[in-house]
């Protein structure tokens, strides 16, 4: 059972990162959030639209950087709740696997997409 | 010098009577945190529907209508329920990222007296925010 106050060991890396990745998503996903529903609504949105945001350089590095934060965020948070929970020796090892599996197939396909938003001509 | 704090066995759910603010902070920190990481996985795969649309097509206007992506996006956008479960994403992202900030303030050992005010701070402001952009997400359904 854990007895401290915190599910990491603080003052790793883990727990550094996992701070250091949460400061910089509260920004850019309240960016995400109103730029997409209070600026243009969801429910406007297009290819045309998406692939035309996606052509701006700086969009295009945000929304990777926001991919690959959100995706190792969520992945080493899952981890640590899973840890906390009790799991060790095979069982957390074979989470650990899959975690890495899925966070890097979840970020090579965020990747995929946004790339391919980028091929696509846009037209007024 | 680091201190150590004996919650108890969170974990045993069936304890929540005797739960302080704090375990209950944990507990929906955990839960808006696994509802977060199924919705990225959830956001990626829709939106995944980009990639066939831009093999179709070279060349698409800014308002044009008729790809597999838009109209997957429109589509959904178009059911009330999907609608409500945006408000339910937004309460649970805001709970997440006060309740973070809060966690990050308690680890660095800021305000560790006011943790419960502050817990509860964190679930009135989110309502708050929560009630406030409901009409944003709703807006031309109701």
């Amino acid at each position: 059972m854990s007895t401290t106050r915190s599910s990491f060991d603080a003052g790793s890396m883990a727990w550094l990162l996992q701070r250091v990745t949460a400061a910089f998503l509260i920004a850019v996903l309240a960016f995400h959030f109103f730029l997409l529903h209070f600026v243009n609504h969801a429910a406007d949105i297009t290819l045309g639209g998406s692939a035309y945001r996606m052509q701006e350089l700086g969009y295009l590095v945000t929304m990777l950087l926001f991919l690959y934060t959100a995706t190792f965020h969520g992945v080493n948070g899952v981890y640590n709740a899973l840890t906390n929970q009790g799991i060790e020796g095979t069982q957390k090892s074979v989470v650990k696997g899959i975690l890495v599996v899925a966070a890097l197939a979840l970020a090579v396909q965020g990747t995929r997409l946004a790339l391919a938003l980028t091929q696509v001509q846009v037209t007024p | 010098m680091s201190q150590t704090y004996d919650r108890g066995l969170v974990e045993d759910f069936g304890r929540w009577r005797e739960f302080s603010a704090g375990m209950w902070a944990w507990l929906f920190h955990k839960f808006t945190g696994w509802v977060l990481i199924g919705y990225l996985f959830t956001h990626i795969a829709v939106l995944s529907t980009a990639i066939p649309a831009a093999n179709a097509t070279s060349q698409v206007s800014l308002g044009a209508s008729g790809d597999v992506y838009t109209q997957t996006l429109q589509g959904l956008e178009g059911v009330l329920l999907v609608r409500f479960l945006e408000v339910g994403l937004l309460a649970v992202a805001v709970f997440h990222i006060l309740n973070g900030v809060r966690l990050l303030m308690v680890d660095l050992g800021i305000g560790l007296e006011a943790q419960d005010k502050s817990f509860y701070a964190s679930l009135i402001l989110t309502g708050a925010i929560v009630v406030a952009s409901v009409p944003t997400f709703l807006e031309g359904m109701l």
